[in-house]
C-alpha cells in the first residue's frame, strides 16, 4: 500500500456517504431528543418525551409481536433452506439448482407480494379451487393476520438463507459424516454432531441475512398484516406520516439501529469462526472488523448473485 | 447408497414448488378473462389494456428508467474511484470509508428511507425524482464500491508500478491500466446497482414526492387502491423482461471475464 493519490479517489465516496448516510442518521439521534412539531418537523425544544413515549405498552406490543415474527420466520426459514442447500451442495446438477432457486427473484418485490394476495385473497385462487371443489362455501380468509405476514416473509428471504448455507456446506468434507457413521453415529447424530458445528458460520450469516430484514420489514406487514401483526416498521412509517409525531419515529428508529448494530456484534463475536465459515472472503481475521468485513463482502456477492449481476465462474471469485 | 437425501430432496422440490407457485398463477390469471378471481375464459384483453391504454404505468415505468440508470451511473463512477484508493493507497478516513460502507449492509431498508426523508425535509429540500435519485445512489454506492474492491482485491500494487515504470502518468495509468483490469467488477457493480434501483420499494416510499412514482410504488398503489387485472399482465411482462435481461447479462459477465 502506498502514499498517493489515494485521497484524491476516495473523496467523492467519502464526501456522498458523509453527506447522505451518516448524517442523516446523526439527525435522526438529534431529532429523538427535540418536540414535535405541529405539522412533522421538529422544534427545537429539547425533551425525553419520545424515550418516555416508547415506555408504553402499545410500543412493547409492537416490539414483542415484531421479535416473534422475525425470530418465527427466520427459524422457518433456516430449517427450510438447511436441507435445501444440503441437498443443493451433494448434487451434481448445482448450476441448474442455483437457477432454479434465483430465478423466481429476478420478479420484482411487490409482484411477489401481490401474487401471494392473489393466491390468498378472499376472491383468490385458493378460495376460488377450495369453491370449485366443494370444499368450502364462503371465502375463507387467508389474509391480514400473523401467519400471512410470516408466509410471504419466508417467501421473500428464503434464497437470501439458501445460498450462504449452500455455498458453506458445498465447502464441508463429507467424507467426515462417513466416518461419524462407520464410527457408529446414526445419521442424525453425525449430521447434529459433525455437520452442523462445521458449517456454523453459513447458518450465522443465514440468520442474519434474514433476520435483519425482517425485523425492519415495512411493505410485507402493511400489505398481507392486520392490526395484530403490525411492526415496528409500520409504527415508524405511521408517526412519520399519520401522527406526525417524527421525534418518537426518530426514537423508533434509533432502537432498531442500535439493536441490530449491537445484535451484529454480539453475534460475530459469539461465532469465533469467520462469517463465511472458511468461505470466498477475505481469511485473515483482523479481529471484529475482518469479520464485518467478511459479512459485508458475502451479502454484497450474495445479493449480486440473487440479483443475476454476478457472473456464475467469474466477477467476485 | 439407498436412498440417500431422500429427505433433503423431499424439502428441496417443495421448496421449488414453493418459489415458482405465485409465479404459475399469475401467469394463468393474466389470460383470465373475468375481472375477479373465478376463471372467465382465456382472454388477451390485460396485455392489450397494457400496452395500449396505461399511460400513468409507463411513466412510472420510464421514471424507473432513468433513476436506475442515472443511480447506477453517478454510483459506479463514484464507488469504483472509491476503491481504488482503499485498494492500493494509505490515506486519512481510509478505515472510515470501510466502516461507511458495510453499514448499510446491515440496517434495515426503513431506517436508511426514514433518516434521508428526515434529512431532505430538515434541509428544506423538494420530495421528488431529484430525492429519489441521491438516495439510490446512496444505496447503490456501497454495493458498487464492495464488488469492485473485491475484482481489485486479486492485483498486486506492482502492475501499477510497472504502469509507472513504463513512463504512465496517473491519468494514463488510470485509463490505461486500473480501468481494464477492474471492469468486470465495474460491470458486475453497475448491473447490481441498476437490478437493486428497480427493485427498491421502501427507500423509495419515503423519500418520493408528487410526480415521482416509480414502477414498484406504482404497483404498491395498484395494490392498495384497487387491482386491476393489468397488474397480472405487467407481472408477467416484467417477469419475462427480467429473466431476458438477466440472462443476457450473465452471458455478457462470463464473457467479459474470459476475455
Amino acid at each position: 500500500m502506498k502514499r498517493g493519490p489515494g485521497g484524491l479517489y476516495a473523496a467523492p465516496s467519502v464526501v456522498w456517504l458523509t453527506v447522505f448516510f451518516i448524517a442523516p442518521l446523526l439527525i435522526i439521534v438529534l431529532y429523538s431528543f427535540m418536540t414535535p412539531g405541529a405539522r412533522g418537523g421538529v422544534e427545537l425544544k429539547p425533551t425525553l418525551d419520545a424515550y418516555r413515549a416508547i415506555a408504553n405498552p402499545v410500543f412493547a406490543r409492537v416490539t414483542f409481536n415484531t421479535i416473534l415474527v422475525a425470530l418465527g420466520s427466520t427459524m422457518i426459514t433456516l430449517l427450510i433452506a438447511l436441507p435445501c442447500g444440503y441437498y443443493m451442495a451433494r448434487s451434481s446438477k448445482q448450476t441448474l439448482l442455483l437457477l432454479l432457486v434465483i430465478i423466481p427473484f429476478w420478479t420484482n418485490f411487490l409482484i411477489r407480494i401481490y401474487a401471494w394476495i392473489a393466491i390468498l385473497g378472499n376472491e383468490g385462487f385458493l378460495n376460488d379451487l377450495l369453491r370449485a371443489l366443494g370444499l368450502a362455501q364462503d371465502s375463507i380468509r387467508f389474509l391480514y393476520n400473523r401467519w400471512a405476514v410470516m408466509l410471504v416473509l419466508v417467501y421473500t428471504y428464503l434464497p437470501y438463507a439458501i445460498l450462504p448455507l449452500f455455498s458453506t456446506i458445498d465447502k464441508f468434507d463429507f467424507s467426515l459424516l462417513e466416518a461419524a457413521r462407520d464410527l457408529g453415529a446414526t445419521k442424525l447424530g453425525a449430521i447434529n454432531k459433525v455437520l452442523l458445528p462445521n458449517i456454523r458460520g453459513g447458518i450465522l450469516t443465514a440468520f442474519l441475512f434474514t433476520f435483519i430484514p425482517i425485523f425492519g420489514a415495512y411493505a410485507v406487514p402493511l400489505l398481507v398484516g392486520g392490526t395484530e401483526s403490525y411492526m415496528l416498521g409500520n409504527l415508524i412509517a405511521d408517526e412519520l406520516t399519520k401522527s406526525r409525531n417524527w421525534p418518537l419515529a426518530s426514537a423508533i428508529s434509533l432502537v432498531i439501529t442500535l439493536v441490530t448494530t449491537i445484535g451484529v456484534m454480539l453475534l460475530l463475536r459469539a461465532n469465533g469462526t469467520n462469517v463465511l465459515g472458511g468461505g470466498g472472503g477475505k481469511e485473515e481475521s483482523e479481529g471484529k472488523a475482518g469479520k464485518l468485513d467478511a459479512l459485508a463482502g458475502a451479502a454484497v456477492v450474495g445479493t449480486a448473485a440473487v440479483v443475476g449481476a454476478a457472473a456464475p465462474a467469474g466477477g467476485g471469485r | 447408497m439407498r436412498r440417500r437425501g431422500s429427505f433433503s430432496r423431499a424439502v428441496f422440490i417443495g421448496t421449488i414448488v414453493f418459489l415458482f407457485m405465485p409465479l404459475v398463477v399469475l401467469v394463468l390469471y393474466s389470460f383470465n378473462d373475468s375481472r375477479s378471481g373465478s376463471w372467465g375464459g382465456f382472454s388477451l384483453r390485460w396485455y392489450v389494456k397494457l400496452f395500449t391504454d396505461s399511460p400513468d404505468l409507463w411513466r412510472a415505468f420510464g421514471n424507473s428508467a432513468i433513476i436506475a440508470l442515472g443511480s447506477a451511473l453517478v454510483a459506479t463512477v463514484i464507488g469504483t474511484l472509491g476503491a481504488i484508493g482503499v485498494n492500493w493507497y494509505r490515506f486519512r478516513l481510509r478505515s472510515y470509508l470501510r466502516t461507511v460502507t458495510f453499514l448499510p449492509m446491515i440496517l434495515p431498508e426503513i431506517i436508511i428511507g426514514v433518516s434521508l426523508l428526515v434529512f431532505f425535509s430538515g434541509i428544506g429540500l423538494r420530495l421528488g425524482l431529484f430525492t429519489v435519485f441521491v438516495a439510490h445512489v446512496s444505496f447503490n454506492l456501497p454495493f458498487v464500491f464492495l464488488l469492485v474492491l473485491a475484482r481489485l482485491e486479486e492485483f498486486d500494487f506492482s502492475i501499477i508500478e510497472a504502469a509507472r515504470d513504463l513512463g504512465a502518468n496517473e491519468t494514463q495509468t488510470l485509463l490505461k491500466v486500473i480501468l481494464p483490469i477492474t471492469m468486470p467488477g465495474i460491470v458486475s457493480g453497475f448491473l447490481t446497482a441498476v437490478t437493486l434501483s428497480l427493485e427498491d420499494f421502501v427507500i423509495t416510499f419515503f423519500v418520493t414526492g408528487p410526480g415521482a412514482t416509480t414502477l414498484p410504488l406504482y404497483v404498491y398503489s395498484a395494490i392498495r387502491f384497487g387491482v386491476s387485472p393489468v397488474i397480472n399482465a405487467l407481472s408477467v411482462v416484467m417477469i419475462l423482461g427480467t429473466v431476458a435481461l438477466t440472462w443476457s447479462m450473465r452471458n455478457f459477465l462470463k464473457y467479459i471475464a474470459a476475455k
